[in-house]
């Protein structure tokens, strides 16, 4: 149970996808504009990581090993459209504001590379949790960058002005702003990081 | 259908909504690789002509195959095994018929497979130049031009970034930002200076 | 010995007091163009060339304390970037404005590249296009000259590309600086004159200003009239930023190509871009823009200019 515990929690701080790994950046940086759509990225990416990663290491003995890629990304993008039609279905606010970035979750390197790395070695129980870790992680990155992003960017947080004084840094809510953020919260961390070494 | 159209989409896809700099697709290759200008102009090259190929298989899968049966929803996943099937016959191709070229570009094609750029354009298409499931006149030439735009929006990135990474390498930045962070950085100036183009209109 | 042991990229300034005499020398040929937009826009202005100069060497100041550098802030670099983005802002703005633009200058657009003759890119430029992406509606009121209140008036260039009648502006007027625009990009005559004291000092060359400007006024007097060949060249030379920008901020010594050939590719390509964007685009002036793309074209275009070693194949 320990051990299941620590595949769960290294997703999130110690290879955490976004910061320490740098993987799956494109719809990190596109969509969060705002907290709500990064919840909503977070959520459908944790689902499809987590779905692929069981499916995929139920399976691991029947694919053939010269055509494993192609049979993960048949798996991966299944989900994939489970997700966006879910999406279409539930939510469509989100969906218009996601945009195509919903499909693009097929070629996340987070989840090919879970799937590559990982769900095709271990255990299900295992895969489930590297997972389901993995997912939190980028979840909680996506909306750590999201938070920062549309409080300077907007001046809000989900959607509500907390200083009415401020007058937001538009740039930060356009791509330019995202790129920014990233590099500078990069540099940030490997400043604490040679910091403590 | 027009000129006019075409140089919109042009500019658009190369500066305003650059696919690197502003829509964000194939960003950890452009990291990944701008570090020297030689490989990231064989990365573009390949890049280029996937894109443009996949643009117009793309097409036709959705336009013939996709709509006429009702499978739109299985867009992303019968998009993905087209592109990933085309790379890997690309790639057999090359090496049968020109080592050479499979030297310079080779190396490049199996991750083009997962690069977010290819399938995004081929979606991007799709929602641009389909409306309520048909397709708009002259969709495909569009699609086909757009596949273009893209690469070269692609390249232009990768070139201008390939060239400044080769000089900072021997500038005297501070520890903590080599590398990744400065990468970064240097991408949201030059998104920064293509907003110049917002809201062109020839 | 280790610090004697300096490997840069070029431009090989060889000391640092030349290169410290240089930059006033650039400041005091833009002071001017300074008191011209203080007389025409009224004290407004002066709080933000101030503002604008002290944050950028404090913002300088505080980098190298906290990353342990040396402090070079008497060098004149970070006096100049301030005082060009503080030229570059109109009058009228609120006075934080010119305090955020001065410290991203400094920061992102100079130290984290590592500081002086290593920032591809003009600081004051990327300062710039931030707070124009950032709160363009400050950024585009401008204030009528003369009037010295908030009385607010448009640019001519920005009339022209919404399509009102422009005022009738003789080309005096547009020498003296009698319109609307940012502080130091209005009155051609004094800029001319800093310009002048450059180019006899030898610091700057002729090349990538005189082919600039000739380039985009060819380049409108194409394109920018009903039909073709019917521009007004000489306004679009005269009117925005394009004096301030082709002879200060285009020369920039460190982010601009070093073969005479480069510099002329250089100055066409800004000349180009700034009729396009002046043009067709969305904004009404591109010079900020368009200098900006070609400092990010420079390593590119010195690479495939260098010149060839003698023999070499």
């Amino acid at each position: 149970m320990k051990k299941l515990f620590q595949e769960f929690i290294k997703g999130i701080i110690r290879e955490n996808p976004t910061f320490v790994l740098v993987l799956g950046l494109c719809p990190t940086l596109a969509v969060s504009v705002s907290v709500a759509n990064g919840l909503g990225m977070g959520i459908a990416a944790t689902f499809v990581l987590l779905g692929s990663s069981v499916i995929i290491s139920l399976v691991k003995k029947f694919i053939p090993d010269q055509i494993r890629i192609p049979c993960y990304i048949v798996v991966i993008a299944t989900f994939v459209t489970i997700a966006e039609l879910c999406m279409k279905a539930y939510s469509p606010v989100l969906d218009r504001a996601l945009g195509i970035y919903v499909p693009l979750i097929v070629v996340n390197c987070i989840v090919l590379g879970r799937a590559e790395a990982f769900a095709c070695k271990n255990s299900v129980a295992a895969s489930f949790f590297d997972g389901l870790g993995m997912g939190v992680g980028f979840t909680l990155a996506l909306m750590f960058i999201s938070l920062i992003r549309e409080f300077i960017g907007a001046g809000k947080i989900f959607g509500h002005t907390l200083i009415n004084a401020f007058e937001p840094v538009a740039v930060f809510g356009m791509p330019s702003g995202a790129l920014l953020v990233i590099g500078l919260l990069l540099g940030f961390f490997n400043y604490l990081k040679r910091r403590k070494a | 259908m027009n000129l006019r159209d075409f140089l919109t989409i042009f500019i658009s896809c190369v500066f305003i909504y650059n696919v690197i700099l502003s829509r964000f697709l194939g960003l950890c290759s452009f990291i990944a690789i701008s570090k020297e200008t030689k490989p990231a102009l064989a990365m573009s090259g390949a890049v280029m002509f996937v894109i443009t190929m996949s643009s117009v298989i793309t097409w036709f899968v959705y336009r013939f195959l996709l709509l006429p049966f009702d499978l739109a929803y299985l867009r992303t996943i019968s998009f993905i095994l087209v592109i990933a099937a085309f790379v890997q016959f690309v790639e057999m191709v090359i090496r049968k018929v020109s080592p050479h070229l499979y030297r310079a570009f080779g190396i490049y094609l199996p991750l083009i497979t997962v690069n977010c750029a290819v399938l995004g354009v081929a979606v991007l298409n799709i929602d641009m130049f389909f409306i309520n499931g048909k397709a708009v006149a002259g969709s495909f030439y569009y699609s086909l031009f757009q596949g273009i735009c893209v690469g070269l929006g692609y390249t232009l990135a990768m070139l201008l970034m390939s060239g400044i990474r080769e000089r900072i390498e021997l500038c005297n930045v501070p520890e903590s930002f080599k590398e990744f962070p400065l990468a970064f950085i240097i991408a949201s100036i030059l998104s920064l200076s293509f907003m110049g183009f917002n809201g062109f209109k020839f | 010995m280790k610090n004697n042991l300096n490997v840069n990229v070029s431009p090989h300034i060889h000391t640092n007091e030349s290169t410290a005499k240089i930059m006033w020398w650039v400041v005091a040929s833009l002071i001017p163009a300074g008191c011209a937009g203080v007389f025409i826009f009224g004290l407004n202005a002066l709080w933000v060339i101030i503002l604008s100069v002290l944050t950028a060497l404090l913002a300088e100041l505080t980098w190298q304390v906290l990353t342990k550098r040396k402090v070079t802030i008497s060098d004149g670099s970070a006096f100049l970037t301030g005082l060009i983005l503080a030229y570059n802002l109109p009058a009228g703005v609120p006075l934080w404005l010119p305090v955020v633009g001065a410290i991203f200058s400094i920061i992102i657009g100079k130290q984290i590249f590592g500081g002086l003759g290593q920032n591809i890119f003009n600081p004051a430029l990327v300062g710039r296009v931030f707070l124009m992406a950032s709160w363009p509606s400050y950024m585009t009121t401008f204030i009528k000259p003369l009037a010295y209140d908030t009385v607010t008036a448009a640019t001519p260039l920005a009339a022209l590309k919404e399509g009102k009648a422009i005022e009738h502006l003789s080309t005096l007027e547009l020498l003296l600086g009698l319109r609307g625009g940012c502080i130091g990009e209005v009155c051609i005559l004094a800029l001319l004159l800093g310009a002048a004291i450059l180019l006899i000092k030898k610091y700057i060359s002729w090349h990538i200003p005189v082919i600039y400007i000739a380039s985009t006024g060819l380049f409108t007097y194409l394109f920018a009239g009903k039909q073709l060949f019917s521009g007004d060249w000489l306004f679009h030379i005269l009117s925005g930023g394009l004096i301030l920008g082709a002879f200060f901020m285009a020369t920039d010594y460190v982010a601009t190509p070093l073969t005479r050939k480069g510099q002329v590719i250089f100055g066409i390509g800004c000349g180009l871009l700034t009729g396009v964007i002046r043009i067709w685009g969305g904004y009404p002036e591109g010079v900020a823009y368009s200098i900006l793309m070609m400092n990010a074209a420079t390593p590119f275009i010195d690479r495939y200019t260098k010149n060839k070693v003698y023999g070499a194949v």
